[in-house]
């Protein structure tokens, strides 16, 4: 195999790793977002990655060209990034609410706020 | 010409609607909207199950573009039993939520809540119709979407920290629904869920399509609340909006059932799995310690609110329980159950919407002597109750029934017994909350309290007078649930 092979994708599970990693290990919940983000961008990346043909251009019809990258991947992922942004901009306006009812957006603070009524 | 188009104006309807809600804001108009669209997508749900027993599946081709390429609706008995769970469910509720709602909402944010349940049931219907894997994934995220926004209308502050959680959770199960997609569309190149069912047996010694199975049993496993992936659901039920939690706890974990169902049965039925994965085993194993942790958390919980929302945890055990069995009487019993489940989860859960109309709590000490003051809403949840336990003559012995068949006929006796064993804890959950309203003197809380207005108590009574009558008259479920199941192992085995 030559060189760039599945570096791709491993690339792209230690992208998703670290973004699993932070929405689980971080109490922030702003950095719980952002390490969703990351999560998500890295599944963008694997589709983007299965759709490329090795020597394909871009998938525009032109003279003397016969080998195109799949389009189809690239269009799913146009879904699934408004569907991101629609997460992350959901999510940041209800960490506005959080930090309006509670004056924190840390989670452990939260916690003993709730558990003392 | 019009009922030819029936499957997609039965998705358009209710989404065009939701964004006219936003126009419309004046708080009692946009209510009438949302009831009049509500109540136009049950017979359309109804007519689509109708034609699909009376002449098979049903497939429309959106824009007119031939599947694997288009994205094609492909109604089958199964879908089309979700769809009018769905929709039915929804005709309840908008009447329902009027009154709730105004206690429960500020009056300038009522018609942002109108416009996100019609986007909700949008949403939960596409998931059902969709012969599509990514699209799925679209409607997937619009249900879950417009469900976090929802459940932060709660009054409790703690509201928003369950829908921020249930976010990050939908989030991540979506997520890796997507990944499980794309691994099934690398190794085969295509998305169709009727295309891919035949072209993934195929390859099913792949690590890829492994892999794929992997992340979309996790993934939606999450959005079912499968012990232990339930985490988010008892906090998300317990602070939403009363309205909401009927709505959810109805409609949304069961319609990630039925997705699951479609990857497990549909999309993988063919293939034998023990030789990989024991996939079904693992289903079996949480299913049951799901029944026995939610049924003996439940047993604890002073908010009946949140009690409910943790038998929630143990019933969808019982709908896996179904599934795992891997024959037609066991996945019939699923499917039974995921209808009777909404019916009397649902009704309970207006039970309590009522309550907390009054009394403005769902507190167990504060329920005390209800049974006096509001005695035909009581004896709804008394209905409700008894269903869950499973008595005769009520829904829940209806699924539980097909449930243990479905276990004695596989020769698995003990888990015969801890069903019988479960229900009985269920037992213990709804006697204490009976005992406090039946036979406690009214407190403070309750003292002023009257019978709950007609437009809560009749979509409450609608929903467990239908428990009882489809628990005495079974026949109807029993034969779309067995014809669906019979649908999905037929071509197998």
């Amino acid at each position: 195999m030559a060189f760039p092979g599945l570096l791709n994708y491993w690339l792209i599970i230690g992208l998703m790793m670290i973004g699993f990693y932070i929405v689980i290990a971080h109490g922030n919940l702003i950095k719980k977002i952002v390490g969703l983000n990351v999560f998500q961008v890295s599944v963008f990346l694997l589709y983007i990655t299965m759709g490329k043909v090795e020597g394909g251009t871009a998938p525009i019809l032109a003279e003397g060209i016969t080998a195109y990258s799949n389009p189809l991947p690239h269009v799913l992922i146009l879904t699934a990034i408004v569907v991101g942004v629609a997460t992350t901009s959901l999510g940041l306006a209800l960490v506005v609410r959080i930090r309006n009812a509670y004056g924190s957006i840390e989670e452990d603070e939260l916690d003993v706020q709730d558990d003392r009524p | 010409m019009i009922a030819q188009h029936m499957p997609i104006i039965q998705i358009i309807l209710p989404l065009m609607a939701a964004p006219v809600c936003l126009i419309i804001r004046h708080p009692h108009v946009v209510w009438i909207w949302a009831v009049a669209i509500s109540l136009l997508c049950l017979p359309i749900s109804v007519s689509l199950l109708m034609q699909v027993m009376d002449t098979g599946t049903i497939v429309y081709e959106l824009g007119g573009w031939a599947a694997p390429w288009g994205i094609e609706y492909r109604i089958d008995t199964l879908n089309a039993f979700v769809l009018v769970i769905v929709s039915a469910i929804g005709a309840v509720v908008m009447p329902y939520a009027r009154r709730s709602v105004e206690k429960e909402i500020p009056v300038s944010r009522i018609y942002i809540f109108y416009s996100m349940m019609l986007l909700c049931q949008t949403g939960l219907m596409g998931i059902a119709i969709t012969g599509d894997a990514f699209n799925l994934f679209v409607f997937l995220e619009i249900s879950s979407l417009s469900s976090y926004v929802l459940i932060s209308f709660g009054t409790d502050r703690r509201a928003l920290t369950a829908a921020y959680r249930y976010l990050i959770m939908g989030t991540i199960g979506a997520t890796f629904y997507i990944i499980g997609v794309g691994f099934m569309y690398s190794a085969t190149g295509s998305l169709n869920i009727h295309d891919l069912s035949t072209l993934i047996p195929e390859m099913a010694g792949s690590r890829t399509v492994q892999a794929a199975l992997a992340f979309l049993t996790v993934g939606l496993g999450l959005k079912v609340a499968l012990f232990p992936l339930h985490m988010w659901l008892p906090n998300a039920y317990t602070y939403a909006p009363s309205a909401v939690t009927v709505f959810l706890a109805a409609t949304a974990t069961k319609v990630a059932v039925y997705a699951l169902i479609r990857v497990t049965y549909t999309i993988f039925g063919t293939v034998d799995f023990l030789d990989i994965v024991p996939a079904r085993d693992l289903l079996m194993g949480m299913a049951l310690i799901a029944m026995f942790v939610g049924s003996a958390v439940a047993i604890y919980q002073v908010n009946i609110k949140r009690m409910l929302a943790y038998s929630s945890v143990a019933q969808i055990g019982y709908m896996i329980l179904g599934l795992s069995f891997d024959t037609v009487n066991g996945v019939a019993a699923g499917i039974i159950h995921l209808f009777n489940h909404a019916m009397m989860k649902g009704g309970l859960f207006m039970v309590l919407g009522a309550v907390m109309y009054r009394i403005g709590s769902v507190h167990l000490h504060d329920m005390a002597g209800l049974g006096k003051k509001m005695p035909l809403t009581m004896a709804a949840f008394v209905g409700g109750g008894l269903s869950l336990i499973g008595v005769p003559l009520t829904v829940g012995f209806v699924s539980k029934w097909y449930l243990i068949q479905a276990a004695l006929e596989k020769g698995w006796w003990p888990v015969a017994a801890l069903i019988v064993v479960s229900s009985l804890m269920a037992v213990i959950y709804v006697w204490r909350v009976v005992e406090v309203i039946y036979m406690k003197p009214a407190g403070q809380a309750a003292e002023n309290a009257t019978e709950a207005p007609m437009s809560l108590l009749i979509p409450t009574w609608v929903l467990i007078g239908a428990a009882v009558y489809f628990g005495i008259d079974a026949t109807t479920t029993v034969d779309v649930a067995v014809a669906a199941a019979e649908a999905l192992l037929g071509g197998a085995r």
